[in-house]
């Protein structure tokens, strides 16, 4: 039986977390004096020896991302924090912010000196206006006991810190347009190659990693590669938190070794509501396509959900039970991704676009015939021919519901969803619906 | 010229800033520029800046905006108008939003934007008649774990219900102050937004410990005394702070 492991979520529950104190009181900072006693390029070894991979959702190995910088030329490199959480089923990176700001700083502060940068961001999705405040606060207290600014703990090394809040656009979690909004763009992603590694902030070597990864880096340091690699598998190491949300009993924040199973971590917070079935969930957020109670034993490991055919992601595991019309969820996941394309390239922008018009008359009951193969179509016409990841993870959603739940496609040609599936037995309180059975949704953008 | 705008009557006739208010933006902005190796990235800050004064991106804020970065209101306005944090109309008292993202809708978000748009007698984007709510529909707000989750002017009320809702904006049309589970009570839009632009209102250490959903798995860990592999410098650290305590009695 896997146990959890909470690693970076330790302290969460010591009163005033986030403040400097109690940080130092559990440890806080131990990472950063023995990083400043360390050459760089041994950071960067044991970070990459350690086998970390990025826990915003891509996987790729953070030490190996860092060795991708060209040798410095004597001008500025930057570390960029992606902390733009808003994939839908997300939301680790928020409460880890919120409870344990310093982590995050003491993390920032050893991968800056390991690479070489001397002005550091956080780019912050704005929507979050507390998390703002809380590391805002922790800059200045961090800068205030000597761990920001200049000369750092006596070592010589200078890191200045900027906490930048966005303005409302998923888009900019795709670390380029993250990079365009930064500076001071509208968010859309840049043509790859070059990588950001070699022309990214202001067109200089810049490494994006996102929040939990960055967070990752003071345990391994202090740790070790080997004590890190005691959790997890052989090519999905480490701790990770694995965010349950939707019809569990007590949905939140696990923290587990990756390879921890979804059977294991639902017994871990009480099952399925009401004793009801699971019907399907996301292993790592809306991008990640479906699965269903088949895969109840799947290792949440990068390769074993690969090869059930969907991906890790950020281990946002969003739970529907029986009571859902996986049209309905299907339906608002597209209008997520519709609302969210950036525009920027026409397969995303237009195809989002018809995709919500072919699922809001399946939704509705009023599809027409050949709708279901619209939708495979129309995701063909997006999948691998978009302009960023985020068309493909638009129609990941699509392609997964049609696989698993044709049948429940194609009964949107006569039954509205909300016939089928009542929308007040899906609900976490009791009402009686006000909108008529099959009526449009009203409202909506 | 000064005119205030505590309410949504927007100042459209407003062209530019009378010279204080100017001097005071002006050097607030100046404080966001220095906080990046290129001017031009102050800009996201510098609009919520401007919300922060006019309740929107207002005409004069463009123009602002573009003289102090050495931009065009054009380039200014293309930025403005991509993200959604920024209003091309004088915003409520109080954005008040209801995620309606897939699993939010699923357990209860789409029954409650039902509920709140009907008592409030607006659509999406709309502002009630007193100036004080505008009302929205929200994408995935990152707080998956409390659904429904509605939220006011960026702060958060977990597993909220179609009463809770509507609770909400009636205490906050009535000026109490409503609780969060960030700060103690709701900042006004105009706050909020000046928040965003980096200036820190002191208000971070509010809010408390984290909610139930947050700390479910440590709490579980901790009932099951299950930890992670014990870092090697930790006995000795837990030593020494023994000892350490010792010596202070």
């Amino acid at each position: 039986m896997t146990t959890l492991t909470p690693v970076l979520s330790r302290d969460w529950d010591a009163a005033r977390s986030w403040t400097m104190p109690v940080y130092l009181s559990n440890g806080g900072y131990l990472g950063l004096r023995k990083a400043l006693t360390m050459k760089p390029e041994e950071i960067v070894a044991a970070v990459k020896d350690s086998g970390l991979r990025g826990r915003g959702g891509a996987g790729f190995p953070t030490g190996l991302k860092w060795t991708f910088l060209p040798a410095p030329d004597g001008g500025p490199r930057y570390l960029v924090v992606n902390a733009d959480e808003s994939e839908p089923g997300t939301c680790k990176d928020i409460p880890l912010m919120l409870a344990s700001p310093q982590r995050l700083i003491e993390g920032i502060v050893i991968t800056s000196y390991a690479i070489g940068c001397h002005h550091a961001f956080v780019y912050l999705r704005g929507e979050v206006v507390h998390v703002y405040r809380r590391l805002l606060e922790a800059a200045a207290e961090a800068r205030k006991s000597g761990y920001l600014g200049s000369n750092i703990l006596g070592s010589g090394f200078d890191l200045e810190l900027t906490v930048h809040a966005g303005a409302g656009a998923y888009i900019c979690g795709e670390e380029t347009a993250l990079l365009d909004s930064l500076e001071g763009r509208r968010g859309q992603p840049r043509l790859k190659p070059p990588f950001p590694a070699v022309e990214g902030l202001y067109a200089r070597p810049t490494v994006v990693n996102n929040v939990e990864s960055i967070a990752s880096v003071p345990g391994i340091v202090r740790g070790g590669a080997d004590w890190f690699k005691q959790m997890g598998t052989e090519r999905s190491t480490g701790h990770g938190l694995f965010s349950l949300s939707g019809h569990v009993v007590r949905p939140g924040q696990y923290e587990a070794p990756l390879g921890i199973t979804l059977r294991e971590l639902l017994d871990m917070a009480g099952g399925i509501r009401n004793g009801n079935q699971l019907k399907f969930w996301t292993p790592g957020g809306s991008s990640t396509p479906l699965l269903t109670a088949e895969h109840l034993d799947v290792p949440l490991d990068y390769e074993s959900v690969g090869q059930a055919g969907s991906m890790l992601g950020t281990r946002a595991l969003q739970i529907f039970d029986h009571t859902t019309s996986v049209v309905r969820v299907v339906t608002r996941w597209l209008e997520f991704y519709k609302h969210e394309s950036c525009g920027k390239c026409t397969p995303c922008r237009e195809g989002t676009f018809w995709l919500v018009q072919v699922l809001r008359r399946l939704e509705a009951g009023k599809g027409r015939p050949g709708d279901v193969d619209l939708l495979s179509e129309l995701s063909d016409n997006i999948f691998g021919k978009a302009f960023c990841a985020l068309g493909d993870g638009a129609v990941s959603p699509v392609v997964s519901g049609v696989q698993y739940f044709r049948d429940e496609f194609e009964a949107g040609m006569h039954t509205p969803a909300d016939e089928a599936f009542p929308p007040e037995r899906s609900t976490l309180f009791a009402y009686t619906p006000r909108r008529p059975r099959g009526a449009e949704l009203a409202g909506a953008h | 010229m000064a005119m205030k705008h505590e309410t949504n009557v927007p100042p459209v006739h407003a062209t530019s800033y009378d010279a204080a208010d100017r001097a005071r933006l002006a050097d607030e902005a100046a404080q966001i520029v220095a906080r990046y190796p290129d001017p031009r990235s102050a800009l996201l800050p510098i609009l919520h800046l401007v919300q922060s004064e006019d309740g929107y991106v207002s005409p004069r804020g463009v123009a602002f905006a573009a003289d102090i970065l050495d931009l065009t209101p054009a380039q200014v306005s293309a930025v403005a108008t991509f993200y959604t944090q920024y209003k091309r109309h004088p915003n409520g008292t109080y954005t008040v939003g209801v995620c309606v993202t897939a699993l939010c809708a699923v357990m209860g978000g789409d029954a409650i934007w039902d509920e709140i748009a009907e008592y409030l007698g607006i659509g999406d984007g709309e502002t009630t008649a007193d100036g004080l709510i505008t009302l929205e529909r929200l994408e995935c707000n990152a707080a998956c774990d409390y659904a429904p989750v509605v939220m006011a002017n960026w702060e958060f009320f977990d597993n909220a219900t179609p009463q809770s809702a509507v609770a909400l904006v009636d205490d906050l049309r009535a000026g109490k102050a409503v609780p969060t589970r960030g700060a103690d009570s709701v900042a006004t839009f105009k706050e909020v937004s000046h928040v965003l632009a980096g200036f820190p209102d002191g208000r971070g250490d509010e809010g408390g410990e984290p909610g139930a959903p947050t700390l479910q798995g440590i709490a579980l860990a901790k009932q099951k005394r299950w930890t992670a592999p014990a870092l090697p410098d930790e006995g000795a650290r837990r030593r020494t702070r023994t000892s350490s305590q010792e010596e202070s009695r």
